[in-house]
């Protein structure tokens, strides 16, 4: 089982990348080196919770809804035990043991909590046999649940089938889930296999997970329960219809990593937006929180059967894309690793990398070559994901669309997983529904013609784009070993990723994290590492 | 050949006044005939003659995509348009220090932000990082001038706040999402604010962003907007001599 876990798209024949004679002790030790850094950041954190791994645990529970005032339930039970100083225990203490008390259910709990009608903090202290053995029976029900919608999938996909790889994958952005969802279905007839919904601006810095359906959003809508379960039955219908199952991607990232991770699992998403760094980095997002919410996220992301995405490709929109390549590298080592150490799997792998040279630098086409085929070299068997040109797009949709034309090209020619398709209109608005057509009709027009293309070319050796993947490869091992020997968080406190420093304490959130009481309990984890060792997905 | 007229300017195609235009739009109507002769009719409203659908395609459920040609009679009146431009030369870098270090004795205090709930740097790190842009240094790079980089969703309440401790001369504010209009809205809130707090006048206030412009900024009560392409020297080169011309 293990390995298949998120049943992956097939490769047609003969789609793969060519050959690239890469230095074999290099690429052991770089590797040696990510999960050196990995082991390192665990060990650091392994003492830290945050108010969103709290949260989380509620929410698996079964616990849903917002006060009258749009005050989530999660968020109200946590933040009043953090307030007292009782959280350092978890919160699945005193909520079991109110729960033994009082006989509700776990949502009638919650909301006599939000009512005043019961008070938590009294509830904090030891915990009994009996709160231990709710807390067990809740956790395994959550599990459970997560487990049925991979199951799900699992189904769907063996009798619609799927696209094969590279997977198109489009985006919309209407700010209005009923519109999103018009546009989407329009896509997937189109020949997209999957659908990223974009979130409103500003969601990541949210510190609880609004509620509803979003007809306003600014850029997108917002990750909610709700729209994602809107999504997901208009994808589940369109795919029907067309004998091919259609793939939702959403964003696990943000103040609420974990939390949407676990929405994301019990509505059958299938990919998530999912970066170790990119909060830190691009959203200032403190990374004591940062770190220890996306392994909690990415633990559910394993149960999930779900393909994360990682941002790499953000360091090259600040960055130059040739001087900064080793960077996207190393980062995708890191992200490899700590994703392992969370029980993801190599198919559910989306690591992140972009097209991002100057397109008028000579031998842009053969660098981008070189860094897409040391990437896909780097990581056999992983759905990579492909980002598109967006620095250098210039509003000239008509040289856009043919940028975006020999994007499609290098995909294809060294075997990219999941391609983001480009928009001729990328940086100018979000997609209408023709840009989204236009960009589909070229992928499908590109990969036709070029699916076996990698599979018969030879890499000239020791020419110009052996020695530049060389290259990248060599600068970013020495970046890791650099990382490895100070840690990450001081790396990061140094900005060697996309010209960025941020600081151990600095940034938003850190008012969340706190350190666990001996006696801290998380029935969830218990479950979750339970269900990942019974799935070969841990040992 | 004949001469273009100024003051009857047509659209060209490959000959002088054929008003050659394209369109290409999506139509809520079902792929067919009927969405064909849709878009046709919607051309001659908008003042169009000889629609020709040169492609359809039916992007499904009730929608189609379809590009049209027609001819467009209008006429411009070129001798007679008024547009707001920028009306500060271009200077190099070199030029920018020069001149600011013979007219300033100290540094010009430029503090910048990503206002709003707009998350994306991409354009204030552009003008600002030393890196710049397009080979063309940012605004951290420049001896004349002291920058400080709050960076994305920063309130304009806290704009002006930092704006006040850090003393600054001019305040750059990016916006890049633009749904609903929302940038606009969020720049004359941020200059009414400056107003009700008795400083729109010692500050100078100059947006960016991909659908802003110089008019637009201006509409909007700030002293200068740059749009798509901006390089950091022509926004430096704006300060300084705006300042200097003080």
């Amino acid at each position: 089982m293990a390995g298949l876990v998120a049943t992956f798209a097939p490769t047609p024949p003969g789609f793969g990348c060519p050959p690239l004679d890469l230095d074999a002790p290099t690429v052991a030790r770089a590797r040696q080196l990510a999960q050196h850094i990995a082991a390192d950041v665990q060990a650091r954190l392994a003492d830290q919770s945050t108010v969103a791994i709290e949260r989380t645990v509620l929410r698996l529970f079964g616990v849903t809804g917002a006060t009258a005032d749009g005050e989530p339930l999660a968020n109200r039970l946590v933040a009043q035990l953090h307030a007292a100083d009782l959280l350092a225990g978890g919160v699945a203490q005193p909520f079991c043991q109110a729960l033994v008390h009082t006989g509700l259910t776990a949502q009638a709990l919650a909301q006599a909590v939000a009512d005043g009608r019961v008070d938590l903090r009294t509830h904090a202290g030891a915990r009994t046999g009996q709160a231990q053995a709710v807390g067990a029976q809740l956790a395994q029900a959550g599990v459970a649940r997560i487990t049925a919608r991979r199951q799900e999938r699992q189904a769907l996909i063996g009798r619609l089938g799927q696209g094969v790889q590279p997977l198109k994958y489009v985006i919309v952005a209407s700010g209005n889930i009923h519109e999103d969802v018009i546009q989407a279905r329009v896509a997937a007839r189109q020949g997209a296999d999957v659908i990223a919904v974009i979130r409103s601006t500003g969601q990541s810095l949210l510190d609880y997970v609004p509620e509803g359906e979003t007809t306003e959003g600014f850029g997108g809508t917002f990750a909610t329960q709700a729209n994602f379960a809107l999504m997901r039955r208009a994808l589940d219908d369109v795919g029907a219809e067309l004998g091919r199952y259609i793939r939702l991607c959403n964003y696990a990232s943000g103040l609420c990593m974990p939390e949407i991770a676990a929405m994301g699992a019990l509505e059958r998403l299938d990919m998530m937006l999912n970066d170790a760094l990119y909060g830190i980095l691009f959203r200032d997002i403190n990374m004591q929180r940062t770190l220890c919410d996306q392994r909690v996220s990415r633990r559910i992301s394993a149960l999930a059967g779900l393909i994360i995405n990682t941002g790499e490709d953000n360091y090259l929109t600040t960055a130059d894309a040739v001087d900064a390549a080793h960077t996207v590298v190393a980062s995708t080592l890191i992200n490899e690793a700590l994703a392992r150490q969370a029980g993801l799997q190599t198919d559910q792998l989306g690591l992140g990398h972009a097209m991002e040279i100057d397109p008028l630098r000579p031998d842009a086409l053969l660098l981008e070559i070189a860094h897409a085929a040391l990437i896909r070299h780097l990581f056999p068997g992983a759905p990579l994901k492909y980002m598109p040109p967006t620095k250098h797009m210039t509003g000239n949709i008509w040289r856009g669309h043919v940028q975006d034309a020999l994007f499609n090209f290098v995909g294809v020619l060294t075997g990219q997983g999941i391609q983001l398709l480009g928009m001729m209109t990328e940086a100018m608005h979000t997609p209408h529904i023709h840009d989204r057509y236009l960009a589909l009709e070229s992928a499908q027009l590109v990969f036709t013609g070029a699916m076996g293309l990698g599979s018969e070319l030879r890499v000239e050796p020791g020419g110009k784009l052996e020695a530049r993947a060389r290259q990248v490869l060599d600068e970013a091992l020495v970046l890791l070993d650099e990382i490895a020997r100070e840690g990450l968080m001081t790396s990061l406190s140094r900005g060697h990723f996309a010209e960025i420093a941020r600081s151990p304490t600095g940034g938003r959130g850190l008012d969340g994290v706190f350190a666990k009481a001996a006696s801290y309990w998380d029935p969830t984890a218990d479950a979750i590492t339970q269900a990942l060792i019974a799935h070969g997905q841990l040992s | 050949m004949r001469a273009v007229d100024p003051k009857h300017v047509r659209a060209y195609g490959d000959t002088l006044d054929d008003g050659q235009i394209m369109l290409s739009f999506s139509l809520p109507v079902p792929f067919g005939e009927e969405a064909k002769e849709a878009a046709r009719q919607l051309c001659r409203q908008m003042g169009l003659e000889a629609p020709q659908v040169y492609h359809a395609h039916d992007l499904g459920e009730g929608f189609t995509f379809l590009t049209v040609y027609a001819r467009s009679p209008h006429t411009v009146d070129t001798t007679q348009l008024r547009v707001t431009k920028m009306d500060t030369p271009h200077l190099g870098k070199d030029a920018i220090e020069a001149l600011a270090s013979e007219k300033f004795t100290r540094k010009i205090r430029v503090l910048g932000a990503c206002t709003g709930d707009d998350a994306h740097t991409v354009g204030i790190d552009a003008i600002l990082n030393v890196k710049g842009y397009h080979g063309d240094k940012g605004l951290e790079a420049y001896h004349c001038l002291a920058v400080r980089n709050l960076g994305a969703q920063v309130s304009n309440e806290r704009l002006l706040d930092e704006a006040r401790a850090f003393e600054a001369d001019v305040v750059l504010v990016s916006q890049i999402v633009t749904q609903k209009d929302c940038h606009r809205s969020n720049l004359a809130a941020l200059i009414d604010l400056a107003e009700a707090d008795g400083v729109r006048r010692d500050l100078l206030f100059v947006c960016g962003g991909p659908r802003l412009s110089h008019q637009v900024a201006l509409e909007l009560g700030f002293d200068a907007g740059f749009g798509a392409g901006t390089l950091p020297s022509q926004v430096a080169g704006f300060l300084v001599q705006r300042l200097a011309a003080r």
